[in-house]
Parts: C-alpha cells; structure tokens; sequence
C-alpha cells in the first residue's frame, strides 16, 4: 500500500508526535509498505530517505507555547505536490488540528485520509477559536485515531465526533536487548525511576521518601534516576550519607533509557495522577524489568490490574516502601513479573501496533475503491 | 455608488456562501457513500469468513450449525432487520470462540488458520468501518441542520442518513499474534 505521512512539527526537534511518526514508518517499511514522510526540517538536517523536507518551520506563539510550525503558500505549494508525486492510496496525518502541514495536507488531499490525534487538553482556547474554520477541514477526514482515552476525549468534546483508540506502540527489541550499565544493578538492590524530577505529579519526592525508609535496613541499596533534572537538585533533598547512593543521569537518549532500565532490579513509577497512558511502564516491561506502579487507572490497565507489573496505593510512600522491599526480596516474584510484563508489552509492540493501523487505512483505502466503482445508489 | 452596485455585491457574497456551502455538503455525501460501503463490505465478509469456518468441517457440528445458521440471518437480514441480525451474529461468534478449544482446532490447520486470521481481521474491521461510518452521519447530519441548507433544500431529495447501531465488541478468542 502506498502511505503518505504527514508530521506537523519539525523533525529533527525531539517529541512526542516526531518519535511516533519515525516507529509507525520504520513498522510499516519493515511489513512491506510503499512509505513517504513530509515535515517540516532544517536545511541541513540529516534526514532518513523516506523523509521529504517542506522547508523550514517557524516558532510561533501558539496554544499557550511557542511551537515550531509550518503554514503559508510555500508549505502549501511543497505539500500538493508531494501528494501529485507520491500519488498515495491513503494519506495519513498526525495532529490535523495544529495550524501546521498536516491541516494543509488534510485541506489539499483528495484521497482518503486517516487522521491521529495525540493531544489531551482539558481546555484548548486555540481549537475553540478556530472551530469552525478546522471543521470544514477536518470534516474531509474519513478515519479518525486517537493515541488515549484522554486524547478521544479531547477529541469529542472540542471537535465532535469520535475515534478508535489505537495506543502509542513500543520497540520492544530496542529495549529487550539494550546492555546494562557497568557495575549495576549490583548486589544490594537497585531502583529506578525515569521522568521530571522537578514535576510533582511523576511523584519522585515520594520515591525518595521511601528510599530513605528503606535505606536504614539495606545499606547496599542504590537509586539510579533519568530525566530532565540537575544531580545537586536531587542531593539536596537528601541526608548527606544517603547522596553517594542516588545516582542521576539527567536527560538520557533513547539508546542510554534503554540501558538505564535494564540496569535496575526494580523500576518504580510513584506518579500521582495526570497519567493517561503510561508508556514508561511499558519500555521497562519490555526491558524485562519488573515494575511497581502506583494504582492509577491508566497504570492499571497497562499492567493487567496487577498481573504484569506490582501496584501500590497512589500517594502512599510507606506502602511504596513495603511493596518494594518485599519485591527486593523476593528474587522469584520479581522474575515472574518480568516475564509477563514483557509478554504484556509485545501486546503494544510496533509491529502489532502498526497491524491495527493498516486495518483502519484498509478500510477507508477499500471504500473509496468501492464507492468509485459500484454504480450509484441512492440512499 | 448606486444602489444596484450594493445588491450585486450582497448578490455576489450569499452566492459563494450557498455555493461553498453546497460544496461541503457534496464532499460530505460522497464520504458517507464511501463509509457506508466499506461498512458493508465488512459487515458482508466477516458473514461470509463465518459461514466458511462453519462448512469447513473443521469445528464440531454444534458450533458449526450455531456459527452457520447466525451468519445467514446476518446476510439475509436487510433494512432494519440489519442492526439486528449483525448483533446476533456478534453474539454467536463471542460464544463460539469463548472456548479457547475452538480458535485452537482451527489454527491447527493449514486452511484453518487462514480462515481465522480472515476472521480475525474481519471482527476488527467492522467496530473501525461503523465508527467512521457513523462519524460521517454526523458531520452531514450537522451539516444539513443549517438554515442555508434547509432554506434552499440543498441536500435535494436525498434522505437524511441514519447511524448504524449494533454490538461489535469482538470475540476476545478470535485473535490471533
């Protein structure tokens, strides 16, 4: 099948909406499909051969943000002839309510197009104003996804309408086989925590509230942290004997998260609310590393209401204690959980992940198929 | 400027409205044209992979005739029998496969295991087909609500659409990795 994607913000700038654009089209290359990328890049940006560049993007105040995006003639020009040339059978674009390339895609394709919607806003000013200019465009689209309940909903209530709720998907051999880091996990114990250590609701004060519980009784027990976060930070919250133990990695790469998380005997994810997903938990699933997850409902779904993965009272730092002390100690527990968290995270592997997407561009691709060649009947 | 120069103006402006709104209408029922048909061809193959499943041979009689039986209702039924006959299909799938036995004796056999990956995509298909399907009822239905396209009868003779309601929840056993 012929697939045109289409990602609004630019390529070479670290996020969310770029990282699954690149899976979706390195799944879908690998299952055999003609692929075809345009966005916005820099001049120089090296890019991958299935990516088309439409120019530079511009940083532009919008939705409460600066965001890079890419509007105007120019895009508009580069976007339609990209869709003349690649002559797609479906035109796929991500976040068509961005004033970006994707709504220039949507507005100039006439073939059918899939659209997916990644963000969840609880009130977005940008899409109220510009509701009924995007409806006309976005009425064009025949399927629509959504990445999460939160997005779907998001979804519903700015724009009307509805979609099917496809999940982010993982990779899940880029962890499986990722190398720990030298000397770790050790023999003590060691924890792991990934996200915003400055951002209460990722819960990291929590997490080291019930390290230092813990601490007292294993004196070998470590903490290794990753993300956005400076190490002083982290070590003034803490009592000076406990700092040598809680090593911080700041923010990580792809292929340095993967080994962070194959280098700890447990990962914690102690978030107190906000989650509506939870892909940490799933690449520390496929790292094969067991995990203890506060009770929220996005954490309990991804973990098989406690199948895949342990789960404790959300905001509880003594029962975070108690639960992973017993897990530190229960060697068999914690290789149990490891093995089906893992078989739990190739349910959200790309290859299987992208399976449901070519269902839904075959479906639309199908009707308009059909609709060209059945005669026509009235309704 | 004379009058006449303000009528023609006004004129000029509630003609391309009608006419852009007219426009919109049209691309939105050539949409649900396209939506309605991917749903039947859905609807009408996942009857047909089912009836295939119940003749192979492979299944025990019971089942076979219980599969049979529900997807020629499923066919057969039409106008607003439709909603109906494809729930009672749903059903019958759902309680074929909650034995775990049968997606197992099909999927031992080289024909089998095509006919389940068929149905497997099948059952899938249909929820995405009727969700986007009744997506676009609603943005025409939202459409012909306008006065303009009430006034001026823009959407002609063509009935209003109707949205497609059943169960598709599909069996849980169907799937196949």
């Amino acid at each position: 099948m012929k697939v045109g994607l289409v990602c609004p913000y630019t390529w070479d700038v670290p996020g969310g909406v770029q990282a699954h654009v690149h899976d979706l089209a390195t799944a879908l290359i690998a299952l055999g499909h003609d692929v075809s990328v345009i966005t916005p890049a820099d001049d120089d940006a090296p890019l991958p051969p299935y990516v088309v560049s439409a120019g530079r993007a511009v940083p532009v105040p919008y939705n409460g943000s600066v965001a890079r995006l890419a509007f105007g003639v120019l895009s508009l020009g580069r976007v339609r002839r990209w869709l003349r040339e690649g002559s797609f059978d479906v035109v796929h674009v991500h976040e068509p309510a961005a004033p970006s390339l994707s709504l220039l895609a949507t507005w100039a394709a006439d073939v059918p197009i899939i659209a997916t919607f990644h963000t969840s806003v609880s009130r977005s000013r940008a899409m109220a104003a510009a509701y009924s200019i995007l409806q006309t465009a976005l009425e064009k689209i025949s399927g629509r996804i959504a990445v999460s309940e939160a997005a779907r909903r998001t979804l519903v209530e700015h724009l009307g309408g509805d979609a099917v709720l496809i999940p982010n998907g993982v990779q899940v051999s880029n962890f499986a086989t990722a190398r720990p880091l030298p000397d770790w996990p050790g023999d003590g114990g060691a924890i792991g925590f990934l996200g915003r250590i400055d951002e209460p609701r990722k819960g990291f004060p929590l997490l080291l509230e019930a390290f230092q519980l813990m601490a007292e009784q294993r004196p070998g027990l470590r903490l290794l942290v990753a993300g956005p976060g400076d190490a002083d930070d982290v070590h003034k919250l803490l009592p000076a004997e406990l700092r040598s133990r809680v090593r911080v990695l700041g923010l990580v790469s792809d292929a340095e998260k993967a080994r962070m998380l194959r280098s700890v005997d447990l990962f914690v994810a102690p978030n107190t609310g906000g989650e509506s997903f939870g892909i940490v938990l799933l690449e520390a699933m496929a790292a094969q590393t067991p995990v203890l997850a506060s009770d929220l409902d996005a954490f309990r779904v991804v973990l098989d209401d406690g199948e895949a993965g342990a789960l404790f009272a959300t905001g509880d730092a003594v029962a975070l204690a108690e639960a992973a002390g017993a897990l530190l100690d229960d060697r068999d527990r914690r290789a149990r959980l490891a093995a089906s968290g893992a078989r739990r995270a190739l349910d959200y592997d790309w290859s299987t992940v992208a399976r449901d997407i070519i269902r839904v561009y075959e479906t639309v691709a199908h009707s308009s198929v059909r609709a060209a060649t059945l005669p026509y009947q009235g309704r | 400027m004379p009058w006449w120069f303000w009528l023609l103006v006004a004129f000029v402006v509630v003609a391309s409205y009608v006419g852009a709104t007219s426009n919109r209408l049209d691309r939105l029922h050539a949409r649900l044209d396209a939506a309605q048909a991917a749903l039947d061809a859905q609807l009408v193959r996942r009857s047909a992979v089912t009836l295939e499943i119940a003749a192979s041979g492979l299944l025990d009689p019971a089942t076979s005739v219980l599969l049979a039986s529900a997807a020629h209702e499923a066919r057969a039924s039409s106008g607003d029998g439709r909603e109906m006959g494809e729930s009672e299909l749903t059903g019958a799938l759902r309680a074929a496969f909650t034995d775990p036995d049968v997606a197992a004796t099909l999927a031992a056999d080289p024909s089998g295991i095509e006919l389940l990956h068929e149905l497997d995509a099948a059952v899938t298909k249909v929820p995405l087909a009727r969700r986007f399907y009744n997506d676009a009822v609603r943005a025409t239905l939202a459409v012909r609500r306008h006065r303009v396209v009430r006034w001026l009868r823009l959407a002609g003779r063509v009935p209003p659409p109707r949205f497609f309601e059943m169960d598709d929840e599909p069996a849980a056993g169907v799937s196949v990795k």
